[in-house]
């Protein structure tokens, strides 16, 4: 039923986009520009270089103690732990976040249009112990910041 | 779709804060059915937009080990009370959600 009701809209919205609700038709009519848009060499990647590279085009990041990690010393649960970054950088347009220990590092990109303060936070799963890598891009330069996580249990693998 | 999207946008001194949570299971592929054995396909949010007045102001790509029901949080310059704030999803299954608030 559920499936039935998805095409119906999907053929609906190919016909006349305008006459489905804009939520749903949005949703569901675009998925290719999502995937073509998605950076999927980034987040399959296994080692932590790679996939700095791939998300942010360079490996190489300078450290910088302008760039504040704020998470928690020891996560009793590693499926959620929070997780915010605040970059004191001027023209900062990419914030990467990445788990050093999880199979694919590589845990959300974010993209900064101007006027966005480089504040944002989320929450992480996280495998076992180990640093939450940030990496920041501003005024074309990287530059990177890392904060240890003890994790008691493991976010992973249930 | 449901409502999967709950949001809260505050305007103060001239910065608008908007906090988000989506529900979603967020799968990473990686985990196991304990009773079957097979692994639970992968099914998790890769693109999170949003907009104010239309104008996008944070275009996130996420990895499957963002957590589950996903909570967002972040700062924009400008945007006064009454104004709208859309945030939209798409998982790697093509589904979504979208949801306009207003400023408070």
């Amino acid at each position: 039923m559920k499936l039935d009701q998805k095409r119906r809209v999907f053929l609906k919205g190919s016909v006349a986009a305008t006459t489905v609700g804009f939520a749903v038709g949005a949703g569901l009519l675009t998925p290719g520009t999502v995937l073509a848009a998605w950076n999927q060499s980034a987040f399959d990647a296994k080692a932590i270089d790679k996939a700095i590279s791939a998300a942010v085009g360079n490996p190489t990041t300078t450290p910088s103690d302008k760039i504040t990690i704020k998470a928690p010393d020891i996560a009793e649960n590693g499926a959620v732990v929070p997780v915010s970054i605040v970059a004191n950088l001027d023209g900062v347009d990419t914030i990467a976040l990445l788990v050093e220990k999880n199979a694919n590092p590589l845990s959300a990109i974010f993209h900064l249009p101007k006027g966005t303060l480089p504040d944002v936070s989320t929450r992480v799963k996280m495998g076992k112990t180990g640093d939450v890598v940030a990496v920041v891009k501003a005024g074309g330069k990287l530059y990177s910041a890392r904060k240890g996580v003890k994790v008691t249990i493991g976010g992973c693998g249930g | 779709m449901a409502k999967t999207i709950k949001i809260r946008a505050k305007s103060k001194d001239g910065i608008t804060t908007v906090k988000s949570l989506i529900t979603h299971p967020m799968e990473t592929g990686l985990r196991k059915n304990k009773k079957t054995g097979k692994l639970i396909p992968a099914h998790f949010i890769q693109e999170v937009v949003c907009k104010h007045n239309g104008k996008v102001v944070l275009n996130c790509e996420w990895g499957a080990s963002v957590s589950k029901n996903p909570y967002l949080a972040f700062k924009f310059k400008g945007g006064k009370k009454g104004d709208t704030v859309e945030l939209s999803w798409k998982d790697n299954k093509g589904q979504g959600d979208s949801i306009t608030a207003k400023i408070r």
